[in-house]
């Protein structure tokens, strides 16, 4: 007699070795080394690969399920937010610069970071790592459509957001995005996980991902708010992989720990260098604001990360070189960063301004050792020349740094009133630094850094269109006296300003 | 000294269960709220018990239902059919 049993579920583990470790083979027709050529030639070495560890255990079926269901809830939200005019609920058209910025320099970050994970995918033999490339691919691209789609609502009311990608790979200060990220997919494999998985996902991109999102959301941006958080529940899932390929590596060889402290160490100061931008949009960009660039560090680099670093210690790794001179700069980055921006705005596809009073009070009371001491005189001082007529415009292109590519503006750790340089001789040239984290990176790989495409360099030798700024900014594709210049006076202020005041109008 | 971890969520309501059954299940965890979202601390680990949080809900609910809610995670994941753990060593 045969009784009918209910087929038992697998668990959690069986369906994802069943659905990831299953989906793996041997090559036969040819040796997986020619298969697979670029897993070995990092010197990482690998002695097994099932030893990867997915700790989401996320298999594709349950991959497609949650991803369709977020996608309905995000384009719920961003149908709703252009059905309801929803950029009239936004606190200040000043916030949008910090989403012109957005779109421009990290939407196409999106992208080539699915054309990265595709690409380094491909080339694990290890199916577990492949897996999670392919997932982490596929949410990347996502990332970048869903956040297009977004923004595109903007687009049709305000200036600056016409033509991303272009401007992506010519404006000046793209450039820092962009090497950023061409410098990570031009290394193996491995170095690219270590440094767009962790230093990027797990270390760095909360502090882009989580206060700012909430600012946004603090600011009635209810789209941005909505893709914001879509994107980063998948980087909850990146971090967690992030983690995991550290672990993985330095498990599986002793060799490998020296490997990937310096990729640590690297990559964190690209990563660091980067987050200049995001500093400045948390402490400038945001009318209304939840934390400080300080407060946003000390929570998730010094809490979060510190945590993180003491956990990997038992591996014999260290906290990355230079974490304490970020230390030191956390109060003075973002006014930095600012101070730039606004010297260059007529070169810049977004607006900016300078800190009203009652923001000049905020900034005083979340930086009390620097801001009255350094930025507000110096925010007076600009003041005073605009009323005077005499707006202050900085008409030399800048000297930038030949990692980061940054301009020169950054100051030296232990004095935050002097302009740190550094520089290194190679085959009779001589190139320039921001700090000692960049001067090493160079150092360490010369010929790979010589190659930058530096845009100051680029526009001097007259590959940008002319040599006038005007010719410039036309080959940038800015609408000169519409994307460019001070907010005040903008036309986007006019539309803004038009709406407030019939908004006043209807209520009277 | 004992490390925190942390699990960030959105504000939501398919979130809220969560939310409350993480509080109930780690009575260390300390709650912070910022605009639509939440950011739990919890000194060394932090645990989400798939039975509490479906004793809120009032229905079943599959762990990996967690990925439609979470923002931001510091810890080593530790996922189960009954369970989610976020520790240090």
């Amino acid at each position: 007699m045969s009784v009918a049993t209910k087929a038992r579920k697998l668990g959690l583990k069986q369906r994802y070795a069943l659905m990831t470790r299953g989906l793996g083979w041997e090559t036969t027709y040819q040796p997986m080394d020619t298969v697979f050529p670029y897993d070995t030639y990092e010197g990482i070495k690998i002695h097994d690969w099932d030893a990867w560890e997915d700790p989401f255990r996320l298999t594709m079926d349950a991959y497609w399920k949650y991803q369709s269901e977020k996608e309905r809830k995000l384009y719920a939200v961003i149908d709703s937010f252009a059905q309801n005019n929803g950029h009239l609920g936004i606190t200040d058209a000043r916030y949008v610069n910090a989403i012109k910025l957005f779109l421009t320099g990290v939407s196409p970050l999106e992208y080539q970071a699915h054309r990265g994970f595709a690409h380094a995918g491909r080339h694990f033999r290890g199916v577990g790592p492949r897996i999670a490339c392919q997932m982490q691919s596929i949410d990347e691209l996502r990332h970048a459509q869903t956040q297009v789609h977004a923004m595109s609502h903007y687009n049709k009311y305000f200036d600056g957001f016409h033509d991303k990608t272009h401007m992506h790979d010519r404006v000046w200060y793209l450039s820092v995005p962009k090497s950023f990220f061409d410098d990570a997919m031009t290394a193996g494999p491995f170095e690219f996980l270590t440094a767009i998985s962790f230093s990027f996902e797990y270390v760095l991109t909360n502090l882009l991902f989580v206060p700012f999102m909430s600012g946004a959301a603090y600011n009635g941006d209810m789209a941005t708010v909505t893709f914001g958080f879509s994107a980063q529940s998948d980087e909850a899932r990146h971090m967690t992989l992030g983690l995991e390929v550290i672990k993985f590596m330095l498990e599986q060889d002793e060799g490998n720990t020296p490997i990937v402290q310096r990729w640590m160490d690297k990559w964190f100061w690209r990563g660091y260098r980067l987050l200049a931008l995001v500093a400045m949009m948390m402490d400038y960009m945001l009318p209304k604001r939840i934390m400080s660039w300080q407060e946003a560090w000390e929570m998730y680099f010094e809490e979060a990360g510190g945590a993180l670093f003491e956990d990997l210690s038992r591996y014999g790794i260290r906290p990355p070189k230079y974490h304490e001179v970020a230390a030191k700069e956390k109060d003075r980055i973002s006014h930095e960063a600012w101070g730039i921006f606004y010297n260059y705005t007529h070169a810049a596809a977004f607006h900016t301004w300078l800190p009203n009073e009652d923001e000049m009070a905020w900034l005083s009371a979340k930086y009390p050792k620097t801001f009255d001491k350094i930025y507000r005189p110096r925010y007076e001082q600009w003041a005073k020349m605009k009323a005077e007529g005499k707006r202050f415009y900085n008409n030399t292109l800048p000297q930038l740094c030949t990692t980061c590519q940054i301009p020169m503006g950054f100051t030296e750790p232990d004095d935050p009133t002097t302009i740190c340089f550094r520089s290194s001789e190679y085959r009779g040239e001589r190139y320039h630094f921001c700090s000692d984290g960049c001067k090493d990176i160079f150092d360490y790989e010369p010929e790979k850094y010589i190659q930058s495409w530096l845009p100051v360099h680029q526009i001097y030798q007259g590959n940008c269109g002319g040599a006038e700024l005007g010719q410039v900014l036309d080959w940038y594709h800015i609408n000169q006296g519409a994307d460019n210049l001070d907010y005040d006076g903008s036309p986007d202020q006019q539309l803004w300003d038009k709406w407030m005041s019939d908004r006043k109008k209807a209520a009277s | 000294m004992t490390r925190n971890v942390s699990i960030t969520l959105q504000n939501t309501d398919d979130a809220r269960p969560i939310i409350e059954a993480i509080e109930q299940d780690n009575p260390d965890a300390v709650v912070h709220h910022y605009p639509s979202m939440v950011k739990i601390d919890s000194p060394g680990q932090l645990t989400v018990r798939q039975s509490t949080v479906e004793e809120k809900l009032g229905r079943d609910w599959d762990v990996q239902e967690l990925h439609l809610s979470i923002i931001s995670l510091s810890g080593n994941v530790d996922e189960e059919d009954e369970y989610f753990t976020l520790s240090w060593q």
